[in-house]
């Protein structure tokens, strides 16, 4: 791997640029790897990375239908946080952003992790002790949140309407260590980390089967390039996990529902933070490239499409309207929508199957970004050992058998 | 936005309706004799298939009565809607 570094750049800039190399291989599949992912998102590429790097676990294959990157890592609204409710998402979200912190370090590569603070705005009384009631529980288990008022709020983010509106602000939960990251560079950071240490990643090819043997444990993938054996499959295919699964007959608690986002066009720095309305779903930050990312709510159905009704966006452009009154006279240059897995207690499922050999990380529903470095961290360990982290051992299939279910309000719809 | 086809009111539009989930998921005649694994199928496992969805939806601002519909989930295009206790029309597993 060529190393990325102001040296670097000063020596290769003299030949003109010339002699860089392509970033990652993009080799044929071989016909047997020791583990193989599927799905080629920042969760995907994270776990093969972290297979190769912290547990010796180098003959990896990521197989991914379209392009690495391409699904919900490229169409998600790019918010870093942990200020969940419950000790078990707290740990698991936590253990995250400590990732997040030294990322771009880690890979060689700028992920623009930026902690330029979440904001959570509270409407009404409910929102105020239930805010109140997280930024406790955060601050018990390590975690930063705290309580502004009002005025705080429109001193922390100046470009806030916090009167005059339907429903005016009446104060916010802040996590100072919140922030955002360069969603494309997470994927492409961590498939070069990953490809240099020997992990095959096998875009544009897709997987159509799951062979198991006669004792029902995982002996392969068939896939449109053909059977590659392995006798450990994880599969981390967000939206389309259920369809995946199905394939080694299991059954999943997810339903897939399409989220939308949408940016305006790039203007110079006007909105310092990342703010966030449950109750009159906001949700809007600035990119470094100037742009204003919203993110706007799931549809009602399930579907596949990629695609959402404008009265969803429309909606949540309302909200903004209000809560930022300038910029009313922005222009939205683009939306999109990406097919989320959501679970029934909106927590995700980084676990063994009752398919010997076979590992899930889904269930991540509207806010799987976050977490990337985290999931694929814990879902390698859980590949690597046959036994989950002790961080994500809460996280199981048996939970919604069981009754322990992780019920996450926080990570409600809008609210990512 | 889509137009639903209530088969009591007729085409309507989406924001009339309320989604109701996978349909002929069938509520237990004996729910004692339940395993929790049983129990774990009905309450939360769903078929989530991509292609054609039977599902329920309420006209919450019309007559406010379930029916079912088959739609597929792809294209987001409803092949049919018909009467809650009616079967399931068959009409296979792919779209249109």
């Amino acid at each position: 791997m060529q190393k990325f570094s102001g040296f670097e750049l000063f020596r290769r800039a003299l030949g003109g640029h010339k002699s860089w190399q392509p970033q990652w291989r993009n080799p044929e599949p071989k016909a047997e790897y020791d583990v193989i992912i599927v799905g080629a998102g920042g969760h995907g590429l994270a776990a093969a990375y972290y297979l190769a790097k912290e547990h010796g676990i180098t003959r990896v294959a990521v197989i991914e239908r379209g392009w690495l990157g391409g699904g919900n890592t490229g169409r998600n609204t790019t918010i870093v946080r942990s200020n969940y409710l419950f000790d078990e998402s707290a740990a698991l979200y936590e253990h995250a952003v400590k990732l997040w912190e030294g990322l771009s370090q880690d890979l060689n590569y700028n992920v623009m992790y930026s902690a330029r603070g979440v904001l959570m705005l509270a409407h009404n009384h409910h929102d105020e002790i239930s805010f109140k009631r997280h930024v406790h529980a955060n601050r018990l288990n390590g975690v930063d949140n705290e309580w502004l008022s009002a005025e705080q709020v429109k001193e922390f983010c100046p470009p806030l309407n916090i009167r005059s509106m339907r429903y005016p602000i009446i104060g916010g939960a802040l996590q100072r260590r919140g922030g955002t990251a360069r969603h494309d560079a997470v994927a492409w950071g961590f498939a070069r980390a990953a490809d240099s240490r020997g992990v095959d990643i096998i875009q544009n090819c897709e997987v159509t089967g799951i062979r198991r043997g006669p004792s029902g444990a995982v002996e392969g993938v068939e896939t449109s390039k053909g059977f590659i054996r392995a006798k450990k499959v994880g599969v981390s295919a967000a939206g389309h996990t259920s369809v995946v699964m199905a394939m080694a007959g299991v059954r999943m608690p997810l339903e897939s529902y399409p989220l939308q986002a949408l940016v305006s066009e790039p203007v110079k720095p006007a909105f310092p933070t990342v703010v966030m309305s449950n109750t009159i779903h906001a949700y809007i930050s600035q990119s470094d490239k100037g742009e204003m990312v919203i993110g706007a709510g799931t549809d009602a159905y399930t579907s596949y499409s990629q695609r959402g009704a404008l009265h969803v966006t429309t909606h949540t452009l309302d909200a903004i309207c209000e809560l930022v009154p300038q910029f009313r006279r922005l222009r939205m240059l683009r939306n999109w929508g990406g097919i989320v897995d959501v679970t029934p207690d909106r927590s995700p499922i980084i676990a063994k199957t009752p398919v010997p050999g076979l590992y899930v990380n889904c269930g991540w529903g509207t806010g799987g970004f976050k977490a990337t470095p985290g999931s694929g961290n814990v879902f390698a360990h859980t590949i690597a050992k046959d036994e989950p982290h002790k961080i994500n051992a809460p996280f199981t299939l048996e939970r919604f058998r069981d009754g322990f279910l992780i019920d996450e309000a926080a990570a409600a719809a809008v609210a990512h | 936005m889509l137009i639903i086809n209530c088969p009591w009111c007729g085409a309507r539009p989406e924001i009339e309706f309320r989604y109701g989930g996978e349909a002929h998921v069938a509520r237990p005649a004996d729910p004692a004799a339940m395993s929790d694994q049983e129990w774990a199928d009905f309450l939360y496992n769903r078929t989530n298939p991509k292609g054609l969805h039977a599902e329920r939806w309420r006209h919450i601002h019309g007559c406010g009565r379930y029916f079912n519909a088959v739609r597929d989930t792809v294209s987001d295009f409803f092949v049919t809607t018909y009467k809650a206790g009616e079967p399931r029309p068959d009409i296979g597993e792919s779209g249109q």
